[in-house]
């Protein structure tokens, strides 16, 4: 590729007026960073309060309610789906299609600058009065009214909603741009059904964003009118419904676990395959797949709503809906572990991530088949075995997908290798940490010990000890994980054009490390 | 035969399980035990087959799949390892291999479908009720009332038996629970610390009880994990559940909020005490108070007054 004209702005136009992707997917993937930081720290004292019974940390619960509250969203709306989407998504779905930048390039630069508005807004909510029983916003991140309307008096959660609306039409100007760019802007002789999973994982994922996140918008439009301008969507006494929120939050929030979790589909399947030397198995299976999972995440929404008196009948329709998800994710597991077999693997630290998504993801998944029963869930509930659940295929699902593709792609992106070495004891720290955090939390929600609650009955002690053990262990990762970017940021080992060799075979590995600032001056053709 | 080490290990898995959840089942303890892997001990039918849905269907088939799963992929983490298998194979598709995998877990998913439709319509059809209470969630406590003797039994409020927030902390030291407990002494009576409640719901036994739950401000959730029952208290709507606690199983049971409901969610437990039909009979006579000192429980002096 010729980079003869690569000239670059000047350091305030290149990155605050940014319209390049590459660039953009850095500002997103620097911002996942800093709030995922903000997001554990939240979490980190979240888990010493709950070493031991009794007040070790807050004196107040509306604080610990409000960390609870904070960390979901955070995490949530400014590490996963930054990183993810707006990180990956931007900077390697123009490279695998052959495309010189994205489609809109001024749309996405305002995606990027509205997430640190919309931060902002939410950190500032922390400070200022929620009720009267403390500062900022503790109705957990599903903002169930009336206790995020009449039960938030205060100005704080005005903030969060104001700062989710931005994030929202971030990703929602996100998403239109992904769609145009994939469907449009393919290089000649690329068609769909050649198109990178990776490309694939992040157009589904741009739909379910723009079919999704309108009726969040709606909803948090909706709370802010029943808390500023007297109207009664949702005040039962006024003759709206509060459960009628639910219904409008869960119709966004299924997708959105999907939305999480597919970009680090496409990613794992790029990694797995890279590292067997061998294309991955039963391509078009994978891709129908993710947009299986996408057309069906749609109707399954009320199993997150199994306890608010719903008729059986409509429960006994989304338990049988919800089962069927486990059909198409299982297409992928398979799929994973057939690419591998009779594959020539190699167990570089990508490898090893995305092997340890598969496990854990697994793990996530059949809790995941548990909860969809509708009976059982009375048992399960709103407990610690929900907790546990989700962060398998969250915290440990996207999660995971975000640090492979992060050790993955590192190297194109920044020119630079890590040290191995860290970037293991990064891993290992971290594998070894959640699964302490969090698998004994499902013996907690069997027992019954519920969620969000800031002190528990000492029979819940032992498995919570454990569980605050396993973030100290993981935090022991976060700081491997900072220390191998510093490190390889100082060493600066030149990253060669295609450093993991000839599994790596789609287009971003035929530039050099990193890409010229514009790429594709000529498009490449695919056979 | 080369996945023969497989079926076995999952067999044994399966069979650990089994040992350890009738291992489990067979302590005659109410409320959550330490340590514990598994559900409460179950005291209604309802959780009797929630119990059982669990320990024949969810775990064999979660574990099953874990441990298939993950034995399949050590097994080519190993075989197919760059050393040990240095050219990779161009195999991409294999239509019959692909419709299996597909297969399979819809018919998995369809036989575990038959029980769970079950479980479903057995634990939410209300049957026809010998007893009708509600119970109605305050931020941050919960009213009980019985429709059936409104003549009899005024509503109550069952709080929590706790010392104030601010006292949980002397000098900058936090209290342990220990401190607490002994704080809070004869109130408590030996009841777990933050369970116990100054008046809890008096129910008989062996009677189908159906509870109507609302909420007068957020929304709460009324659960005891050992009936098996967890419904939404929700302003504007009543919802409904049922139970019924077998015979001879008289005692006190435990249930905590189970709906995120504000600063003091965690601080609003449930605690149903469940007494003979006579004893019922006795305290519905009574208006709503023990002649005796039943069980280790005390109804609270404040609350009393309320519901005489």
């Amino acid at each position: 590729m010729s980079n003869s004209h690569d000239h670059k702005p000047g350091f305030f136009a290149r990155w605050f007026f940014s319209t390049n992707h590459k660039d953009i997917g850095t500002l997103y993937l620097i911002f996942g960073i800093l709030s995922g930081l903000i997001g554990g720290y939240l979490s980190f004292m979240m888990r010493l309060e709950l070493m031991e019974p009794g007040f070790q940390v807050f004196d107040n619960p509306h604080t610990f309610n409000m960390y609870v509250s904070m960390h979901g969203l955070l995490m949530i709306f400014f590490l996963v789906m930054p990183a993810l989407i707006g990180g990956f998504g931007n900077w390697f779905v123009p490279l695998m299609i052959g495309a010189p930048d994205m489609a809109f390039p001024r749309l996405n630069n305002l995606s990027f600058w509205l997430l640190p508005t919309a931060l902002i807004c939410l950190l500032i909510s922390m400070f200022i009065p929620g009720n009267p029983s403390g500062d900022g916003f503790a109705g957990s991140w599903v903002m169930y009214p009336p206790l995020s309307t009449s039960g938030h008096s205060g100005p704080a959660f005005d903030f969060v909603i104001i700062g989710l609306l931005a994030a929202g039409f971030s990703s929602i100007f996100g998403a239109i741009n992904f769609i145009t760019t994939i469907f449009n802007m393919r290089a000649p002789g690329m068609t769909m059904h050649k198109m990178p999973l990776f490309a694939w994982s992040v157009l589904v994922t741009a739909w379910l964003l723009l079919l999704a996140l309108p009726v969040l918008a709606a909803a948090l439009f909706m709370l802010f009118f029943d808390r500023n301008a007297g109207t009664g969507f949702f005040d039962a006494a006024k003759g709206g419904d509060p459960e009628m929120f639910q219904h409008l939050f869960w119709f966004f929030g299924h997708p959105e676990v999907y939305i999480m979790v597919l970009p680090a589909f496409g990613i794992i399947s790029h990694i797995i395959s890279t590292f067997s030397r061998k294309p991955i198995f039963g391509y078009l299976g994978m891709a129908y797949a993710m947009v299986s999972i996408g057309v069906v995440g749609f109707i399954v929404w009320a199993h997150h709503m199994y306890t608010v008196g719903m008729d059986v009948d409509l429960k006994a329709y989304f338990l049988a809906a919800t089962l069927i998800i486990a059909v198409p994710t299982g297409i992928k597991i398979f799929s994973w572990l057939a690419t591998m077999w009779g594959g020539s693997l190699s167990f570089s630290i990508p490898m090893q991530w995305a092997l340890a998504f598969i496990f854990l993801f697994v793990v996530g998944g059949v809790t995941g088949v548990a909860l969809a029963n509708a009976g059982y869930d009375a048992a399960v509930h709103d407990t610690y075995f929900v907790v546990a659940h989700f962060h398998y295929v969250l915290s440990m699902g996207a999660v995971f997908g975000i640090f492979a593709g992060f050790t993955y792609w590192f190297g194109k992106m920044s020119g630079y290798l890590y040290n191995k070495y860290l970037a293991a004891a990064h891993f290992w720290f971290f594998f070894i940490g959640v699964n302490l955090v969090f698998f004994p939390q499902h013996f907690l929600g069997m027992q019954g010990m519920p969620r969000r609650y800031v002190d528990y009955p000492a029979e819940f002690a032992f498995y919570n000890k454990i569980s605050t053990l396993g973030a100290m262990v993981t935090l022991v990762g976060v700081l491997f994980f900072l220390l191998w970017l510093a490190e390889a940021f100082i060493v600066k080992r030149k990253a060669a054009d295609n450093y993991w060799g000839e599994g790596a075979n789609t287009l971003e590995w035929t530039l050099p490390s990193p890409p010229p600032f514009h790429q594709f001056n000529t498009l490449p053709r695919i056979k | 035969m080369r996945f023969s080490p497989l079926v076995r290990m999952s067999g044994l898995a399966v069979a650990a399980l089994s040992v350890a959840t009738t291992a489990f089942a067979e302590s005659n303890k109410n409320g959550p035990t330490d340590g514990d892997i598994g559900f409460q001990r179950s005291v209604t039918p309802v959780m009797d087959s929630i119990t059982g849905f669990n320990n024949y269907w969810l775990v064999p088939i979660m574990i099953g799949i874990v441990v298939i799963v993950t034995v399949l992929m050590v097994y080519i983490m190993i075989r197919f390892r760059a050393k040990a298998n240095p050219e990779p194979s161009k195999v991409t598709h294999n239509t019959m291999l692909e419709v299996v995998w597909t297969l399979v877990p819809v018919i998995i998913l369809m036989a575990l479908a038959v029980p769970s439709m079950k479980l479903l319509y057995f634990a939410d059809v209300v049957p026809e009720a010998g007893l009708v209470i509600k119970a109605t969630g305050n931020t941050w406590n919960w009213e009980y009332s019985y429709p059936d003797y409104e003549d009899k039994v005024d509503s109550y409020i069952s709080s929590i038996v706790d010392i104030p927030h601010d006292e949980k902390r002397v000098n900058g030291e936090a209290l342990t629970h220990d401190q607490i407990i002994a704080k809070l002494g004869a109130d408590l009576g030996g009841r777990p610390y933050l369970l116990a409640t100054d008046a809890p719901l008096v129910v008989p036994v062996d009677t189908i009880v159906k509870v109507l739950v609302t909420s007068n401000n957020n929304i709460h959730a009324f659960a005891v994990p050992q009936f098996g029952i967890k419904i939404d208290a929700v302003p504007g709507r009543i919802n409904e559940t049922w139970f019924k606690v077998k015979a001879g199983e008289e005692a006190t049971y435990y249930g905590q909020c189970s709906e995120i409901c504000g600063v003091n969610h965690a601080f609003m437990p449930i605690e149903v005490q469940v007494v003979s039909k006579a004893e019922f009979k006795r305290w519905i006579a009574n208006g709503g108070s023990f002649t005796t000192q039943y069980s280790q429980n005390t109804i609270g002096g404040t609350q009393t007054a309320t519901a005489q």
